[in-house]
């Protein structure tokens, strides 16, 4: 093909930062064998064909009979308590945000205030919420509230972190023009402050709402309640139609819980 | 279908008329009545729902709650003779990580480009892959893990495969998302002057969602690490094993040294991670 000219001397002349890819194939490479040390693949288990083929059937023709039961072992039951500790957790979690979130602003508190709040946000944050559990199980017991409780204290971290960034990016020019109409303080907090904040706020929480449901299906597995002690019970003993219709009731759950938290929130953006 | 409030609460307006107001030039307008009314009460009877559902009793954390400020004494004074017992599960976590995260990216690209609409035009091909990247995504990494860990065997290899697939699912939803908002005139000039599919979108599509895939990628990897360290309690490798280990004995100071080392490690790697990718934006 015939190329224009100027075509093939810009061409020529384009950026070319050959050492930089260089440099990051060489970091790589170093990272994936350093990495490939130490994961060895030992083959599939004796009855890892087995476990694999009995998932896959399990999925194609689960237990008819546990979706459709009211019973407390039934898939309908662990289900609604799962949603309702997510439910819990978060609304919880998103009140006992609402000082921590004051609290970190360096913008509304002095200095060692803050850095100290937000050293606390980053701890609950950084760590796992099945290590809470464990801890929380110590004080609580096993059961649907260790769940509550746990989730409560893991969704402050990131919810305060979140409403920090809705705190300091407020819009002070509505509260100067209040003021100059002559709004008294609560006025200008109900009317200049409020419909700023509470949108913003709520999307946070469906969002973690969200996160929240994904993670109480887990929680389950050290004893905290909702689905997944019944699922995790059901993969050790291999009974797989029953892990089948669990696998695909959660996965139906998640992907509606999905479907109207992203419209909501995707409304609440659009502000109207 | 119009897009005004109305919509989708037509039903509420049904029964409760808007108000009418007749303005001083004498035209009437409706308002709608407020919903807010309604939503309360429903978001308190799914609250009360929950509270009786959940056994929810704030009593015993009251009760007990000495147990808690107990433990928590003890995970802040971490055991430093430990630490020699930490190293080798924390590498093997961050070693986890590292090529689960790799491979899981890699495996994602191909698979992102092909369940998305504005490159894959037949519907039914497309369907299908989504509904099967839906499934993995949905899938929560413990149950992965421990499904992976009786497959595989117990260790690093269940945990890196556990890994793989979770990064997959996370890493092909975002990119498909980026994907599908890129701006596709580029391609289509590049098909109408004679290029083939795969070089359009080499050359034409690629670029542009680049430093957004990698920054897909540097993110996974920070989620990977936190995922990673949890992966051991069922089984399958890495800094799991200590933590189970350590509650199980109620050896809270030791517990605190595991969760201390991971908590740095995290730290660090989200900070490198946060200025390569301010780096790439």
């Amino acid at each position: 093909m015939q190329y224009n000219q100027t075509v093939i001397e810009k061409y020529e002349a384009r950026p070319r930062v050959w050492w930089l890819y260089t440099i990051i194939v060489i970091i790589l490479a170093i990272l994936l064998g350093w990495s490939g040390s130490s994961i060895e693949f030992r083959g599939v288990t004796a009855k890892g064909s087995e476990v694999a083929s009995g998932i896959f059937f399990g999925l194609i023709r689960p237990d008819f009979s546990m979706l459709f039961t009211t019973a407390k072992e039934g898939v309908p039951y662990l289900l609604v308590e799962t949603v309702c500790i997510a439910i819990l957790g978060t609304v919880i979690g998103g009140i006992l945000a609402l000082p921590f979130a004051f609290l970190a602003s360096y913008k509304l508190m002095p200095k060692p205030v803050a850095f100290i709040t937000n050293a606390l946000i980053l701890l609950i944050r950084t760590l796992p919420s099945i290590v809470w559990a464990l801890v929380w199980i110590r004080v609580t017991g096993p059961g649907a509230f260790c769940g509550v409780v746990t989730q409560s204290i893991c969704s402050i971290g990131m919810i305060a972190k979140m409403y920090i960034t809705a705190i300091e990016d407020l819009d002070t020019s509505i509260l100067e023009s209040l003021d100059a109409s002559g709004c008294t303080s609560f006025q200008k907090i109900r009317y200049g402050i409020i419909p700023q904040l509470i949108p913003n706020f709520i999307s946070t929480i469906i969002y973690r709402f969200d996160i929240n449901i994904k993670d109480a299906t887990t929680l389950g597995i050290v004893g905290a309640g909702g689905i997944g002690a019944a699922l995790i019970q059901c993969i050790n003993s291999r009974r797989w139609t029953m892990v089948g219709s669990f696998i695909l009731a959660m996965i139906i759950l998640m992907l509606i819980i999905e479907f109207f938290s992203t419209r909501i929130r995707s409304k609440l953006a659009r502000g109207q | 279908m119009k897009k005004n409030s109305s919509v989708p609460f037509s039903l509420f307006d049904h029964i409760f008329k808007p108000e009418k107001i007749t303005l001083k030039n004498g035209h009437t307008v409706m308002r709608p009545r407020s919903r807010t009314p309604l939503i309360t009460v429903v978001v308190l009877l799914v609250l009360l729902f929950s509270i009786q559902m959940t056994g929810f009793n704030p009593s015993i954390i009251i009760r007990r709650g000495s147990q808690l400020t107990k433990i928590l004494g003890q995970i802040f004074q971490p055991d430093p003779s430990y630490f020699s017992k930490v190293w080798s599960p924390l590498f093997e976590t961050i070693k986890m990580s590292i090529m689960g995260s790799f491979i899981g990216c890699l495996l994602a690209l191909p698979f992102a480009v092909a369940v998305s609409a504005n490159i894959n035009h037949s519907k039914i091909l497309l369907a299908v892959l989504r509904v099967i990247l839906n499934i993995v995504r949905t899938l929560p990494t413990l149950v992965i893990a421990s499904i992976c860990a009786l497959v595989f065997g117990l260790g690093t290899f269940a945990g890196t495969m556990a890994i793989i697939i979770f990064t997959f699912g996370v890493v092909t939803k975002m990119l498909y998302e980026s994907i599908e908002t890129v701006d596709m005139r580029a391609f289509e000039a590049m098909e109408a002057s004679g290029a083939d599919k795969f070089q359009a979108f080499w050359s034409a599509i690629f670029p542009q969602i680049l430093p957004t895939y990698l920054s897909h990628c540097l993110y996974s990897f920070e989620m990977n690490i936190r995922a990673a360290s949890i992966l051991g309690y069922v089984g399958a490798g890495g800094l799991g094993i200590l933590i189970d280990e350590r509650i199980g004995w109620r050896d809270y100071n030791g517990l605190g040294t595991v969760l201390l080392s991971l908590f740095v490690t995290v730290l660090l790697i989200e900070n490198i991670s946060r200025f390569l990718r301010s780096k790439l934006s």
